[in-house]
C-alpha cells in the first residue's frame, strides 16, 4: 500500500466531500440532504485515518478523531430523523420550502 | 502495476461511482441504497488501508445503524417509487460549476503541498486504542470520551422529546 502517494487517496477523500456539497446544493428533500452530509463527514474520516496512517504513523489521534466523528454522526443522524418525522407530521411534507414559515 | 495499487482504484472507482449515483438519482430509496453501496466501499478503503478497526466500526455504525435509520424515516415519511422533483437546470449548473471550482482549489493546494512522510511503522492495535482512550494523561482521550458519553445520551433524551406526541387526543396524525 506504500505505492500509493497520499495525494492520490486526498483525491478520493476532496472529491467525494464536493460530491456531498453537490447535493446539499441541489437536493430540497431533507432526508436527502441528510445523506449527503454523511458522505461530508466520510469524506473528513478518510482523511483523518490518511493522515494519521502516512504523516504521523507513531500517534493515534487520527484514529481518535475518527472514532469520535463516528459517533456524533450517529448522534446527529438520530436527531435530525426526530426533527424530520415531528416536521413531517405537522406539515405533511419534508422538503426545506415547506419548512420555510419557521424563518417568521 | 502491482494488486494493491489496482485494488486501491476499483474501490475509488466504486466509492465516487455509488456517491456521485446517491446524489443524483430521483428515487430517494435508491439514493438511500447507493449511500449504503458507498459506505461499504469506504470501509472497504479501511480495510485496503490496515486500520480494520475502524472498518469494523463503519460497517456497524454506518452501514447497521445510519443508512437503516434513513431508510426507515424514508417509509415513514415518503410514498414509495414517488420521484423526486429534479432540480432546476440554473440550479444544478451553478451548482456544478461551484463544486468543481472548490474542488480543483482544493486540490491544487494538496497537489502542490509537499508531504512528508512519517517513517515509523504504524502500529495501531484495539488494546493500545482503548488504553489511550481511557487515560487521564497528556496524550489521553479521557475527557473527550466523557463528552462524547453525555452528548449520545442528551441526543437520545431529545429525539424522545422531540418525536414524543404533545397531545395524546391528536393521534389521528
Amino acid at each position: 500500500m506504500a505505492d500509493i502517494p497520499i495525494s492520490h487517496i486526498l483525491f478520493v477523500s476532496t472529491a467525494l466531500f464536493f460530491i456531498g456539497m453537490y447535493g446539499l446544493f441541489t437536493r430540497r428533500n431533507m432526508i436527502t440532504m441528510l445523506m449527503s452530509i454523511e458522505l461530508i463527514l466520510n469524506s473528513v474520516n478518510i482523511n483523518f485515518v490518511v493522515f494519521n496512517k502516512y504523516l504521523y504513523p507513531d500517534r493515534l489521534d487520527g484514529i481518535f478523531f475518527t472514532i469520535f466523528i463516528i459517533t456524533i454522526a450517529a448522534a446527529e443522524a438520530a436527531v435530525a430523523i426526530a426533527i424530520i418525522i415531528n416536521l413531517y407530521r405537522s406539515h405533511r411534507s419534508i422538503d426545506v420550502e415547506s419548512a420555510e414559515e419557521m424563518k417568521y | 502495476m502491482t494488486a494493491s495499487q489496482i485494488i486501491f482504484y476499483i474501490l475509488a472507482a466504486f466509492i465516487l461511482g455509488t456517491a456521485i449515483l446517491s446524489v443524483t438519482t430521483t428515487k430517494i430509496f435508491r439514493s438511500a441504497i447507493w449511500l449504503l453501496f458507498s459506505l461499504i466501499g469506504i470501509a472497504g478503503l479501511y480495510f485496503w488501508l490496515e486500520v480494520e478497526f475502524i472498518a469494523a466500526v463503519q460497517i456497524v455504525v454506518y452501514v447497521g445503524g445510519i443508512v437503516v435509520l434513513i431508510i426507515f424515516s424514508i417509509f415513514l415519511t415518503q410514498q414509495s417509487g414517488k420521484e423526486m422533483l429534479k432540480p432546476s437546470m440554473m440550479r444544478s449548473i451553478a451548482s456544478i460549476l461551484a463544486v468543481l471550482f472548490g474542488f480543483a482549489f482544493t486540490y491544487f493546494l494538496i497537489y502542490k503541498n509537499d508531504f512528508q512522510a512519517g517513517d515509523k511503522p504504524f502500529d495501531w492495535s484495539v488494546n493500545k486504542i482503548g488504553t489511550q482512550m481511557l487515560e487521564t494523561g497528556e496524550n489521553g482521550y479521557a475527557l473527550p470520551f466523557e463528552v462524547v458519553s453525555i452528548l449520545l445520551l442528551a441526543a437520545m433524551v431529545g429525539c424522545i422529546v422531540i418525536a414524543i406526541k404533545s397531545k395524546p387526543e391528536e393521534n389521528n396524525g
